[in-house]
């Protein structure tokens, strides 16, 4: 029986590991994630979720452990934030190069110095290049819902890679929301038992992720390209069967909204993206012709996608809670990349808001939008990259 | 008792590995599986044998074997022994293998986590007594006035006393033990096998390269570190200290050898000075004052 609980992201991410049916948890607390693996202890505890809970002593030993477990043939689950994420970079790598399905949740945290609990997506973005499939959403239900359809991504013989499933620290981490938690027998129709490319098994003895000569080393890479690229077509795929059996769906790579007359798009992630809606109302009864691309998944980067908005639309303006030290935000420079190859190219201008936890409500975001429009009525960007609401 | 002669014939550890000849750790490596069969699963961090194994598609082990970052063996272990469990798989035996450099510096770490939380696997040390992978640079357990690349006027510090260390994780067995040795080696990893929790065996594996000496002396090498008691072969099992045979006889310091003739075999000593030697031999005399302890107690730690 499907049934409605109010509570948050965090204890929501529990819930959905234990609908996934996760055989293996191996996590190290960190604030904002901490209640993520406190709620999982609990439900292991209480006899609620059939797996073993590893307490590692660190986040490395954390994506170790997972690494260790998935190539022994279970499926995994763990979680951190920020520091916790910076610290098991290495293993990060070693998991999507290994083609594990590992799933893990990223409670987004600005990295230190200075230290920082409050959101930003510095810890996750630091990690585009590890070979992980990123999620970042915008709810609760869409935590839940996205966790499920990640292990049915993650263990599609197509992909075989890891995938982080991101959300805010506190702006959903801590807050309570109403949240579908579906029926287990549909969860368990959509997701199958765990799926890998290969096992530790000793009756097929064999040596994993030996040394690779120059010979070899390249394929190794195309495959996880090309898995990539498979993730990025079967992404809207599962969405919308999810969306059939379940009922929530999240517009696959790219959640567009009151986008197709729009002569401009904000282009964001996660809640900014839900607070940029309400924004976008307001703006539209003032006449403004705005619309919001949330961009849900960051790696693949829905290239194609960003195209086809570029060509309806004359401009499109990112709202990144990240920068990238001596350029700019990611999403700048990837909405850029992506349309560079147009004829007819909408402008594009980048704001950094949010860092480390400064609130970005609908107000800020109508204030980005205002001056974008003056901007396009200019028919040029005065600013390339804008800090919002800095202090002098 | 085993003898040499009963040992299965099967070999685990195949033809062609890329060993340097002479190479200790891979005799103990063909033990490990004369000891344990094919029913394990090894997780084998950066180290040389990762070298030794061969480059892909080619390997010369005929057990599961998960290559792993090197100071995560400990953290591996216990995802694979958590999945196994779960699985009902537990007549599989688990093998972290790793190098001195991957436990007592950059891996210790993961594994006292997996140490104090009871994991079932057995973790091998061997110990080569340098980063022989990367070319021989010092570790936490290259011994005092060791020539290594990093220390080549000799190392300035003591070795770290890792089984010790991992007897302090109150484990129900640790024990150390040599090549040189082959069926004490052989019973303790089956004795290792056979009991539940995490088991340590640290294994002086004496390295031609690194340490050396003539290829052909591996053996002997290994017996004088025993005879002279700069190695002693000992179990620490549920807390209580043992010396196995020959260490057991080497108490009395009449009966051991002095540390010159194992230090003066090998070119990475060949620096000492008589007052190094001095010091060295008054250390290990020391060591062996507090073995004889160590034997009258109930817990030795
Ligand atoms: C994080 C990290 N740092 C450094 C290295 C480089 N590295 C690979 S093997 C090795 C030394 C291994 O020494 P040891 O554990 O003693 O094993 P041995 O090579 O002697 O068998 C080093 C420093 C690495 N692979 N990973
Ligand atoms: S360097 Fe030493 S331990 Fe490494 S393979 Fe050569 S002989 Fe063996």
């Amino acid at each position: 029986m499907a049934q409605i609980v109010i509570d948050t992201a965090n204890h929501i991410a529990g819930y959905a590991a234990k609908a996934a049916r996760v055989k293996v948890v191996a996590a190290y607390p960190i604030t904002p994630q901490t209640t993520v693996v406190e709620k999982i202890a609990e439900f292991v505890e209480n006899g609620e979720m059939d797996a073993e809970y590893i307490r590692v002593e660190s986040e490395h030993s954390a994506m170790a452990a997972c690494i260790g477990a998935a190539a022994a043939g279970v499926r995994t689950f763990t979680a951190t934030s920020a520091h916790g994420l910076a610290l098991m970079h290495e293993a990060l790598h070693w998991a999507s190069g290994a083609r594990l399905p590992i799933v893990m949740v990223v409670v987004n945290r600005a990295m230190g110095a200075p230290w920082s609990i409050w959101p930003d997506f510095s810890d996750s973005l630091s990690q585009r290049d590890t070979g992980w499939i990123q999620f970042y959403c915008a709810d609760n239900q869409e935590v839940f819902d996205t966790i499920i359809q990640a292990y049915r991504l993650c263990e599609d013989e197509r992909v075989f890679l890891p995938a982080m499933v991101c959300l805010e620290g506190f702006i959903l981490s801590h807050t309570y929301m109403p949240v579908k938690i579906h029926d287990q027998e549909e969860i368990d129709a959509f997701l199958p038992p765990y799926k890998s490319g290969w096992t530790l098994d000793v009756n097929n003895p064999l040596t994993h992720a030996n040394l690779v000569s120059p010979d070899w080393y390249m394929e190794f890479r195309y495959m996880i390209q090309e898995a990539m690229e498979n993730a990025k077509r079967l992404i809207p795929e599962i969405d919308k069967e999810y969306g059939k059996r379940f009922g929530f769906q999240y517009g696959g790579l790219i959640e567009k909204y009151r986008c197709e007359d729009a002569e401009l798009v904000i282009c964001t992630m996660g809640t900014m993206g839900a607070e940029a809606k309400i924004a976008v109302d307001n703006l539209r009864r003032e006449g403004l012709k705005v619309g919001v691309a949330r961009v849900r998944v960051f790696r693949p980067f829905p290239v194609e996608e960003i195209r086809k908005l570029a060509e309806q639309t004359r401009m499109i303006t990112t709202i990144d809670r990240h920068i990238s030290f001596g350029m700019e935000g990611f999403l700048a420079t990837e909405v850029k990349a992506s349309i560079y190859h147009m004829k007819n190219k909408p402008l594009v201008a980048g704001f950094i808001a949010g860092l480390g936890g400064r609130d970005v409500t609908f107000k800020t975001i109508e204030s980005i939008a205002k001056k974008s429009m003056k901007w396009l009525e200019k028919g040029r960007v005065e600013k390339e990259t804008e800090w919002v609401d800095l202090k002098e | 008792m085993v003898t040499i002669k009963d040992l299965p014939k099967e070999e685990y550890l195949l033809k062609g590995h890329a060993a340097c000849a002479g190479c200790g750790p891979s005799i103990a490596l063909r033990l490990l599986f004369k000891a344990l069969g094919n029913k394990v699963i090894m997780v084998v961090p950066a180290c040389c044998t990762t070298v030794i194994q061969g480059p892909y598609p080619l390997t010369c082990f005929a057990v599961p074997l998960q290559n792993m970052l090197f100071e995560a063996t400990g953290a591996t272990a216990s995802g694979i022994v958590a999945a196994l469990r779960i699985k009902g798989l537990e007549d599989i035996t688990v093998v972290g293998w790793a190098g001195d450099g991957g436990t007592v510096d950059i891996g210790i770490q993961a594994l006292s986590g997996a140490a104090e939380r009871g994991t079932n696997f057995i973790y091998i040390c061997y110990d080569n007594e340098a980063y022989g992978n990367t070319g021989l640079q010092r570790s936490g357990a290259t011994p005092y006035g060791a020539w290594t690349t990093t220390t080549p006027k000799g190392k300035k510090e003591r070795k770290k006393d890792m089984p010790f260390i991992m007897a302090a994780h109150r484990i129900p067995y640790v024990a150390t033990a040599c090549p040189s040795y082959p069926i004490d080696l052989i019973n303790k990893l089956r004795k290792a096998r056979e009991i539940k929790g995490t088991k340590y065996i640290h294994i002086l594996t004496p390295c031609p390269t690194g340490w050396r000496y003539d290829t052909s002396k591996t053996i002997e090498i290994g017996r004088l570190a025993v005879q002279t008691g700069v190695w002693a072969l000992y179990e620490i099992e549920n807390g209580r200290f043992k010396l196995n045979p020959p260490s057991d006889r080497l108490v009395d310091k009449t009966k051991r050898k002095p540390v010159k003739e194992y230090l003066s075999m090998q070119e990475r000593f060949r620096h000492l000075t008589d007052a190094d030697i001095e010091k060295i031999q008054k250390w290990v005399d020391e060591d062996w004052e507090f073995y004889r302890t160590l034997t009258t107690l109930e817990r030795c730690i």
